[in-house]
């Protein structure tokens, strides 16, 4: 068992937790992943891994409830554990394999949008553990639903916040905010953008224009995390990779996104289905498209 | 009764199955077993011993069965075999002990498998354990893997008194006998579970949600947690595809994804999560084992499911009882069928597939006849589900991460047949990580093979 030894609400639906971990911990670094299962009947859920601390034997991870599994997810609390957590899975972030001289050359602009900052934040970490700034945006539709802000404002050179409908910071997406800040004469090297499939999809139409190479991180559908179903499949330069062994993050130009999406969307109903058959319970009368509206 | 026959084993009936999960196969009982144990001619240089990839004293067990001794069978059967209900039910032993046993010459051969599997069921039954060993030697051995190479190598060195601590990438131990094989040919609690259970009563720890390669390296575990040897059972690894046309459409899978989702995750029960495609009409391509897996799996789902296979029924790798079986359930099979493309909808969804009919030409490398297609002959099937089973390319994790660790050109790890030993000191590895995809059986004599390496290497140090 893996005991959640920290428990924090970030923002509506979404959650930290620290989670004892001891053998990740030792071995993980930024840009990895980890596999939950909380208990007999639950998924296995990937999560990218926000932080960790090699001394305690924890690690950091970061939900939010879309589904079934991470709404009955929510429920568990300090002192209860997780009955599986493995990880790290994974390559871990090319920045990790870069010479530090390199780096140090390097101007590096993270994109962060919604639940994406949490898999963003551990690489600034690491960039400035290793003495190099970078900038990072970070967005959410709204106010309430920003991630994380001060840990980020820690370990950031510049911080530039955006939110959709503008309740706080920048006005706009992080694809406009970038476009703001090359009109102003900021130049970058490199692009890490993680969030919603449809958000990198967009910073790298933008970031192709630009030519600012991009690297994006994936979290397509997976079952065992090591390579062996191949659910995990997406399409890179023509050719097809698992992201669970040959990402998660790949060169986003390369990326074929609307095929992502897609795929990501294959057990929705399904997910759905058994979403509502929790929520609603024998008071279910339909309207979920499945049941033919008798149940 | 003909001496010339097998004494027929029961099953359950073939509508009622394809709609349940349960055993299709009910197997012997007690006077069924003793019947055909007396068919056994107890021959003195017993052929069927020469067949068996872990060498059971087959005769031996036999006579105890013979005797009505079963615990005394169930422990000749364990000297030799970590999972003997496991090997009752899944060894091809058509072409392994019962394919040389005597009796066949003129009629049919003993029911070695079934006899094996009462044995084992009856000890399970009547709670009978395998003996631990009297010593314990102070050498601590870890084992990547809970797969049949994994379990017996770990049980025969617990056996010789080692210190046997294995490594699990799952949340569960087994391996293949979790994840791929189903239900309905190995029951998971009844049998796989029990099985484990007496691996580890020999003294096996087993570690679950360690990958070896990424929590840790096998350097590490030799330099930092003091274990001696190490044996790498880590299994097949990545589905293969066929590189065809719209294979990355929604409701394409590996065969490796569908069986996972529905042995290990148990998609079919209603207490989990897991989501599963319920096909309504579904392709199965590949004809080996796993195609028949997946195949009855996805029928007991409730679709109509084919199997394309591009070369005719003589060379289907499967097993003649797993086709058999798969026939009278209802699959309909589509043999010298070959698919080109897999037809999408607009929205991303498999629609059907495009096939070519084939023939057969002239033996390639393989010895089988070379599928050619036929011109002309393009048709296609209205599908909502594809699965994919065309077997697996080696896993890179750990070769990747191990230092001196030599693999071949196709990227299997190279170990020596008769001890497991790799080009790394202390480092042995066996089955499907060495050979590509087989069966059960010769994991199971990898692992043996093995654990004789490492005893040796110890021994000698």
């Amino acid at each position: 068992m893996y005991p959640i030894v920290k428990k924090r609400k970030l923002a509506d639906k979404i959650f930290l937790m620290d989670v004892k971990a001891p053998r990740v911990a030792k071995s993980c670094l930024p840009g990895q992943f980890v596999i939950v299962k909380m208990d007999e009947g639950g998924e296995r859920i990937p999560l990218t891994i926000c932080d960790y601390d090699k001394e305690a034997g924890t690690v950091t991870i970061v939900f939010q409830i879309v589904g079934t599994s991470t709404q009955r997810m929510e429920a568990l609390g300090e002192g209860d554990a997780f009955q599986d957590f493995v990880g790290p899975l994974g390559r871990t972030s090319e920045l990790t394999e870069t010479p530090l001289e390199e780096l140090k050359e390097k101007k590096i602009v993270f994109i962060a949008g919604g639940v994406g900052t949490a898999p963003v934040y551990p690489q600034v970490k690491w960039l400035h553990s290793q003495g190099v700034s970078c900038d990072v945006i970070m967005g959410s539709k709204t106010k309430d639903l920003l991630i994380l802000e001060e840990e980020m404002k820690e370990v950031a050179g510049n911080l530039y916040v955006t939110t959709d409908d503008g309740s706080y910071g920048f006005h706009g997406m992080g694809t406009n905010q970038l476009e703001a800040l090359v009109d102003n004469g900021n130049t970058y090297d490199l692009c890490i953008a993680i969030g919603p499939m449809v958000m990198m999809k967009f910073v790298c139409l933008l970031t192709k224009k630009l030519e600012i190479p991009t690297v994006v991180s994936l979290n397509p559908i997976m079952v065992d995390g090591t390579g062996m179903c191949g659910a995990c499949r997406v399409t890179v330069g023509g050719q097809v990779k698992f992201a669970c062994v040959d990402g998660p993050e790949f060169d986003g130009h390369l990326v074929d996104f609307d095929q992502a999406m897609k795929r990501q969307q294959m057990y929705k109903t399904e997910e759905g289905r058994s979403m509502l058959k929790l929520t609603e319970g024998d008071t279910h009368h339909g309207g979920c498209g499945q049941c033919g509206g008798d149940k | 009764m003909d001496i010339l026959k097998k004494v027929p084993v029961r099953e359950q009936d073939p509508q009622v199955r394809a709609k349940n999960f349960e055993e299709v196969c009910l197997g012997y009982n007690k006077e069924e077993a003793v019947e055909e144990a007396n068919r056994c001619l107890n021959c003195k240089n017993a052929q069927c011993v020469k067949g068996c990839p872990v060498a059971i004293d087959i005769p031996g067990f036999i006579t105890a069965i013979k005797e009505g001794n079963f615990e005394d069978a169930y422990q000749v059967l364990s000297k030799s075999s970590a999972l003997p209900a496991v090997c009752g039910r899944v060894c091809p032993q058509e072409s392994q002990c019962e394919g040389k046993c005597v009796r066949g010459v003129k009629g049919e051969p003993v029911s070695i498998g079934k006899l094996e599997r009462f044995a084992a069921d009856w000890a399970r039954e009547h709670n009978i354990k395998p003996q631990p060993a009297a010593e314990k030697k102070n050498h601590k051995v870890a084992v990547v893997g809970s797969g049949p190479a994994g379990l017996t190598c770990s049980g025969d060195l617990a056996k010789m008194g080692y210190d046997v601590t294995i490594f699990e990438a799952l949340h569960e131990p087994g391996g293949v006998l979790i994840y791929g094989i189903p239900e309905f040919r190995l029951p998971k609690g009844e049998v796989v579970a029990k099985e484990i259970e007496n691996v580890k009563s020999l003294g096996v720890k087993i570690e679950t949600n360690v990958v070896i390669g990424k929590a840790g390296t096998i350097d590490q575990l030799m330099e930092e947690e003091g274990f001696e040897a190490v044996f790498i059972g880590s299994g097949a690894g990545l589905p293969k595809f066929m590189g065809i046309p719209g294979e990355q459409a929604n409701g394409v899978f590996s065969a490796n994804e569908f069986l996972t989702r529905n042995n290990l995750m148990k998609a079919f029960l209603e207490e989990y999560d897991t989501p599963i495609m319920k096909g309504k009409k579904v392709a199965v391509v590949g004809g080996g084992n796993v195609a028949m897996d997946a195949a009855r799996t996805a029928l007991r789902l409730g679709a109509e499911v084919h199997v394309v296979y591009r070369r005719s029924e003589a060379e289907l790798p499967a097993r003649v009882e797993e086709v058999h079986h798969a026939k009278e359930e209802g699959i309909i099979f589509d043999l010298l069928t070959n698919p080109t493309e897999i037809l999408v909808d607009g929205n991303g969804w498999v629609k059907g597939m495009a096939c070519v009919r084939m023939e057969l030409g002239e033996p390639d490398e393989s010895g089988r006849r070379r599928p050619v297609e036929i011109p002309g002959s393009e048709f296609s099937l209205e599908l909502d589900t594809v699965i994919m089973s065309l077997g697996t390319s080696p896993n890179p994790l750990i070769s990747s991460t191990t230092k001196g660790l030599d693999i071949n050109r196709w990227k299997c790890i190279v170990a020596k047949e008769e001890n497991g030993a790799t080009s790394k000191p202390g480092v042995f590895a066996g089955g499907d990580a060495v050979t590509g995809a087989a069966t059960v059986i010769l994991a199971m004599g990898a692992g043996k093979a093995a654990a004789k390496g490492i005893d040796e290497y110890l021994s000698g140090k």
